[in-house]
């Protein structure tokens, strides 16, 4: 298949692919809950000023996360 | 024929449940504690008519909003442990869960759960407005049909809906028939274990007790049955997080299903939505901390200048109401104590609220709008700093208001350590009740002039917040150092969508809060200024006697007019009464931070409150002057004459040693009384008060030592 798969974290402003996997179990239960769903699309709408957190969007709405979270969401591009 | 109905109000954070709240009870509610923690108990009551014609008094408690029944904080344990435990005084008989109508998915998530939890459900699909606007279109028949729960479409800032939810509350209750997911498949053996020993009301809530064990302190059940659970969770191998993350996964599975069989909207990417570009500015890296310093700056300008209008008009009336007494009471000790005690005490409450009803809107106005939200997600880097969490600024910034409401509010920090530090730092962000005490002192010293058309009155104020400000989040960060913790602290939160303030909710959420400070302070200060005037009224016995007889001696004064020998006597009994001595007391202890006895009462009895300092000043201030009721406070205060130097009593050094006492010291019962009951534990309070106290002593001598 040849997928691409990257962390969210490493994803720019703009860029967008499906969630794959998390690697860490209990901030995936809390993300899981807000609708990040594995074979969820999202995209990274926003980096906050200073860098970090970011603001993506997902299951239809804008979640915020911080970047070391978004380091635990693997993406498929 | 009449009939009682409890009902849960549940709801993600966000889904307008409040208004729906507020739509259904108008303003018949009421606030309380839930026993046991600090979370807030808002109820409501609503007298509705069944088709019958059969009167239905409707109890209505508004549960703090969750995204899931799995509780993550002690916000969310509230919920949870009201719908899962069927013994529970509170637990409902009918359950409307609330969803954002334009963001269904994630808000299915939680009907589906308490579907399953089989109490009646009601699903109000909210925010129909932005469904419209957003073009998605909703099958409510379908919807209702799938889940076989009555599903109502509301607009509740609107009124929308409002008639068809009432009716549907008044119709025959019944549980839920479909289940959503078969939660039993599971772990059937565990499941049925529960089924046998407890009192459950369905398959999930067996498998949330199981899942939750250790959090159901409050529920009743026996430590024997609690054990054999136990057991069964061990034998058959239940791990809670596999379990729980294999239920979301099922439950969104079906979800999704659901949507595309039900709900059809068109694809809108963020990027063309009013929020997208409202962010684009307020969360933009030049603007978005411009806008940020700008709101503040214009509250705090706006609740200095707006704000004396009405406070001018109190404080007249009062002066005028006080005149009337005492010329129509005949003269003595009732006249005196209505007067002096209780007029004067009424008059400092009274007078704060228009600042604390403008400071109120605009924190609600803030957190109603979705901005407050945006403030976290631009500040949250910086806090993080500091040891402290995005969400810390909302806390942060409500402690400008009222640092107790702001500690309770701490709650949605889930990281213990974050939670923590953000509710020992609060009390350092300048309150309403210091607003007084700044007012009066910033009169007396600060020119009332305009530079460069900003009032300096204005910028000395702001600066003091400022000063609260740095030294919290500087204190902040020094604990972050010294508090040791291995616990993550999670971020992950809602960007909602940018709303226009529901001006009916905030309203309330003012009057409760004017109502809480009347109550609640205003009995302290009543009482405060009762006693008080009792202090400075009353002597050791045998020293009023004294200054009487001495002054009787004809040769001694002979010199002297009259009305200036009676002063001497007022002034020489205030300085022997009770409160003279105790600020005598005192008064080598605070004589390096340029206070004299007056000012030592007034601290001493600002321990109870701050905002006392201005009542006992002017009780102090009207006993001993017998033109009292003519002058005002800063009057008084500005004519008053240091002995010592000639000058007068309040120079610009002494007001700003006070002013900066007030800042830092920790002079609030009911401050440490929260933190008591947020911590749990004694010691959290008084490092608070010692820390504080002291850093208010050293800056204040050094200010003082500096500027005298």
């Amino acid at each position: 298949m040849g997928k691409d798969v990257r962390f969210l974290s490493e994803l720019k402003r703009g860029q967008s692919g499906l969630i794959d996997s998390f690697t860490d179990y209990e901030l995936s239960l809390k993300l899981l809950e807000m609708g990040c769903i594995p074979g969820e699309p999202v995209e990274v709408i926003r980096i906050a000023p200073l860098g970090d957190p970011i603001a993506i969007s997902v299951s239809g709405y804008m979640l915020s996360l911080r970047k070391n979270e978004a380091a635990t969401v693997r993406i498929r591009i | 024929m009449s009939k009682k109905i409890k009902i849960a109000l549940v709801g993600n954070p966000n889904s307008g449940k409040s208004s729906v709240f507020n739509a259904l009870t108008g303003l018949n509610q009421k606030v309380a504690n839930f026993p046991g923690v600090t979370v807030e108990k808002k109820m409501g009551f609503a007298t509705l008519k069944s088709e019958r014609g059969e009167t239905i008094q409707a109890e209505i408690i508004d549960l703090p909003g969750t995204y899931s029944l799995y509780p993550k904080s002690p916000e969310e344990i509230v919920p949870f442990q009201l719908l899962c435990d069927p013994q529970n005084e509170s637990h409902p008989e009918l359950t409307i869960v609330v969803a954002d109508g334009a963001n269904l998915k994630r808000n299915l998530f939680l009907c589906s759960q308490l579907i399953d939890l089989k109490i009646p459900v009601i699903i109000v699909i909210n925010m129909m407005d932005i469904v419209r606007f957003k073009k998605i279109e909703i099958d409510f028949k379908k919807l209702s049909a799938i889940f076989g729960v009555p599903v109502i479409p509301m607009n509740a800032r609107k009124q929308e809906g409002v008639k068809e939810l009432k009716a549907a509350i008044t119709q025959t209750l019944s549980v839920p028939i479909h289940d959503s997911i078969n939660i039993r498949s599971f772990a059937p053996e565990v499941v049925d274990t529960i089924r046998e020993t407890v009192v459950v009301q369905s398959n999930y809530n067996a498998f949330l007790v199981a899942n939750n064990l250790d959090l159901i302190t409050n529920f009743e059940i026996p430590e024997f049955k609690k054990e054999k659970i136990r057991a069964a969770c061990a034998q058959y191998n239940f791990n809670p997080q596999q379990m729980q993350a294999r239920e979301t996964l099922e439950r969104y599975k079906v979800i999704s299903a659901i949507i595309a069989d039900a709900v059809k909207s068109p694809d809108m990417p963020v990027q063309t939505t009013h929020s997208y570009r409202i962010d684009n500015i307020l969360t933009h890296r030049i603007w978005g901390y411009f806008i940020f310093l700008a709101v503040l700056f214009i509250i705090f300008q706006a609740i200095f200048s707006w704000a004396t209008y009405p406070m001018d008009l109190i404080d007249s009336g009062f002066t005028w109401l006080n005149s009337q007494v005492k010329s129509s009471l005949p003269p003595g000790l009732i006249n005196d104590l209505i007067v002096n005690g209780i007029l004067a005490g009424l008059n400092g409450i009274v007078v704060f609220i228009p600042q604390i009803a403008l400071l109120f809107f605009f924190v609600a106005t803030l957190e109603d709008t979705g901005y407050m939200s945006r403030v976290s997600f631009i500040m949250d880097n910086l806090m993080r700093k500091f040891g402290l969490n995005g969400k810390s600024l909302i806390p942060l910034m409500s402690g400008v208001a009222c640092a107790v409401p702001a500690i309770m509010s701490t709650r949605t920090i889930q990281n213990w350590k974050e939670r923590l530090i953000t509710i020992m730092v609060t009390p350092l962000m300048s309150c309403s009740a210091r607003l007084p005490v700044y007012t009066l002192l910033i009169a007396l010293i600060i020119p009332k002039d305009y530079v460069y058309g900003i009032n300096l009155q204005g910028l000395v104020l702001m600066l003091l917040y400022l000063v609260g400000f740095v030294s919290a989040i500087t204190a902040a960060w020094v604990m972050k150092h010294i508090i040791n913790s291995k616990e993550k602290s999670y971020f992950v939160m809602e960007l909602p969508m940018y709303r226009v303030p529901r001006w009916s909710t905030i309203g309330i959420h003012i009057a409760e809060k004017v109502k809480v400070f009347l109550f609640d302070a205003g009995k302290v200060i009543v009482s405060i200024s009762i006693v008080l005037w009792f202090l400075s009224s009353f002597g050791p016995s045998g020293e009023f006697d004294r200054i009487e007889a001495k002054y009787s001696i004809p040769a001694v004064h002979a010199n002297l007019p009259e009305s200036e020998i009676n002063h001497r006597i007022q002034s020489e009994k205030l300085e022997n009464s009770y409160a003279g001595k105790l600020g005598h007391l005192i008064q080598p202890v605070i004589a390096p931070l340029g206070y004299d006895w007056k000012i030592g009462v007034a601290l001493i009895t600002s321990f109870a409150a701050r905002e006392v300092f201005v009542g006992t000043m002017s009780t102090l201030y009207s006993v001993g002057d017998e033109e009292s009721t003519k002058k005002t406070l800063k009057e008084k205060m500005t004519n008053e004459i240091n002995p010592v130097t000639g000058g007068p009593r309040y120079t610009f050094a002494v007001g700003l040693s006070l002013m900066l006492f007030y800042a830092f010291a920790m002079q609030c019962v009911s401050t440490i009384a929260v933190v008591y009951r947020e911590t749990k534990k004694a010691k959290y309070p008084l490092i608070q008060i010692l820390y504080m106290s002291g850093m208010a002593y050293l800056v204040s001598f050094v200010a003082y030592q500096l500027f005298k």
